[in-house]
């Protein structure tokens, strides 16, 4: 017989992956804007943004009223914990993508900076963390979600790369400064984007094995003083 | 934390029906152990071994060793008053003596001869009244009826008689469970204060309530242990797939 909760986990499940599905969106079209210099595809994205936030009010609003009425307990538990920690780190996600929109629609109208030779390469990689985390929540893959974890590292490095470039660029080209100060934000906010890709990962780790993973080495060195 | 009853190899057989199956458990001193499972699955069974209350069931058999403070409740050397004396019951419907409140909590001090006067008497009826934070409801009216207290009142007014011979286990079968969410929550918040002096064991079909406050659960299915754990862990990840299913409600 199926539990009166089940309903409401299946309903939170589905609403919560929608949101994934239209961040991964906003990531990709954002970044899609800005290498293709297409500013009514950036206005999609800023005008969407909207919508996520209202599918963060709602998946907010459903797991708390499922841990009100339902009080749920073990595996039940940590799925609406997962669930509404994994939700704000989402909507944080496409505010960056809407923050990539943005500079996208103010570099369009400038001249062509460079060639966004890395950026595309860099976001591709928190695209695809961000899918595979996805995944890996919804096939409560902890071994996935370690690996894409490590992922982040190869964003980082692009983006210490792309840091220095950007700088290289101001200092030799003085008339870019402007676009390459837009270039710095949008790095910036692909790296974070990695972060928070991060988090959901060490989320999908505690619904799957209730361990806390986040902050390990820095708790452990609390622990020893 | 020290144990202040061990349990080994318990078996506890109702003629030829087993109710219990070789079971093992510590249970720590100055702790809130939380009995669960499905009705039927022998928790007040076993609670009551503690106290020896199955003895008076004629059919009643129990086989394996029940250590209280290291020594066999079991053992013919057992003076079962003493052990009652020590090992407190409060059950799921309040049922206190048709007596005044004072005489109810009295009553085990004067036959267990723990008072040396009248006014040492009005001291320990006052602590125990305290103890089972019923003093400040019940001082004005001592000698009046116990039957004139509320559901929830009564049942305090058995923990209070429980505590006033002073014993260091306090056995709860149900306590709460005949109770409205207000008096509920009262005997819940005893049950806390309770174990800085006691060590409690309480069965209950509230797994909210278990989750609220015991230090440790423990989960019985068919007379066997399932699981014994810290009650954080039992409700966030228990070990066991069958004590993950029922307090997800999987099975009833």
């Amino acid at each position: 017989m199926e539990r009166i909760i089940d309903q409401s986990l299946d309903v939170l499940r589905d609403k919560l992956l929608l949101l994934g599905g239209a961040t991964e969106k906003a990531v990709h079209n954002s970044m899609r804007s800005l290498v293709e210099r297409d500013s009514e595809l950036a206005r999609k994205v800023t005008d969407e943004d909207k919508f996520i936030n209202k599918m963060e009010v709602e998946i907010d609003r459903m797991s708390i009223e499922i841990l009100a009425l339902q009080q749920p307990a073990a595996y039940d538990l940590r799925f609406v914990i997962s669930v509404a920690k994994i939700t704000p780190v989402l909507e944080r996600i496409a505010d960056h993508a809407a923050n990539i929109a943005e500079a996208a629609i103010v570099l369009n109208n400038e001249p062509e900076v460079r060639n966004y030779v890395d950026f595309p390469r860099m976001a591709e990689i928190a695209g695809e963390m961000l899918r595979s985390a996805l995944d890996a929540f919804t096939s409560e893959d902890a071994d996935l979600s370690r690996e894409i974890i490590k992922r982040d590292k190869e964003i980082d490095q692009i983006y210490d790369k792309v840091f220095s470039e950007l700088i290289e660029m101001m200092i030799d080209n003085p008339e870019s400064t402007t676009g390459a100060a837009h270039l710095l934000f949008v790095a910036k906010h692909i790296e974070r984007i990695g972060d928070y890709v991060k988090d959901i990962c060490e989320l999908n780790v505690y619904l799957t094995e209730a361990a806390f993973i986040k902050h390990k080495r820095s708790l452990k060195q609390i622990k020893k003083g | 934390m020290a144990s202040k009853i061990s349990v080994s190899n318990l078996d506890f057989f109702y003629g030829n029906f087993q109710a219990l199956h070789s079971i093992d458990i510590e249970i720590p001193e100055r702790e809130v152990m939380a009995f669960i499972g499905p009705s039927g699955c022998g928790k007040s069974t076993f609670l009551r071994t503690f106290n020896r209350m199955n003895d008076t069931i004629p059919i009643a058999r129990v086989d394996g060793e029940i250590m209280i403070d290291g020594k066999d409740i079991n053992s013919s050397k057992t003076d079962v008053v003493a052990l009652r004396r020590k090992v407190g019951m409060v059950f799921q419907k309040s049922n206190p003596f048709p007596k005044s409140i004072y005489e109810n909590v009295a009553y085990g001090i004067r036959i267990n001869r723990l008072h040396k006067d009248k006014s040492d008497m009005d001291v320990r009826v006052e602590k125990a009244l305290r103890d089972s934070a019923l003093w400040n409801e019940v001082k004005d009216r001592l000698n009046t009826s116990a039957f004139g207290l509320s559901g929830g009142q009564q049942q305090r007014l058995c923990i209070a008689r429980a505590l006033a011979v002073q014993p260091e286990v306090v056995l709860m079968d149900e306590p709460a469970s005949a109770l409205d969410p207000i008096a509920t929550q009262k005997i819940e918040e005893l049950v806390v204060e309770l174990k800085k002096e006691y060590t409690i064991v309480i069965v209950t079909h509230n797994m909210q309530q278990a989750a609220r406050v015991s230090d440790k659960t423990a989960f019985f299915m068919l007379g066997k242990l399932v699981e014994m754990n810290p009650t954080d862990k039992m409700f966030t990840n228990p070990d066991e797939k069958l004590t993950e299913d029922y307090i997800t409600g999987r099975f009833g």
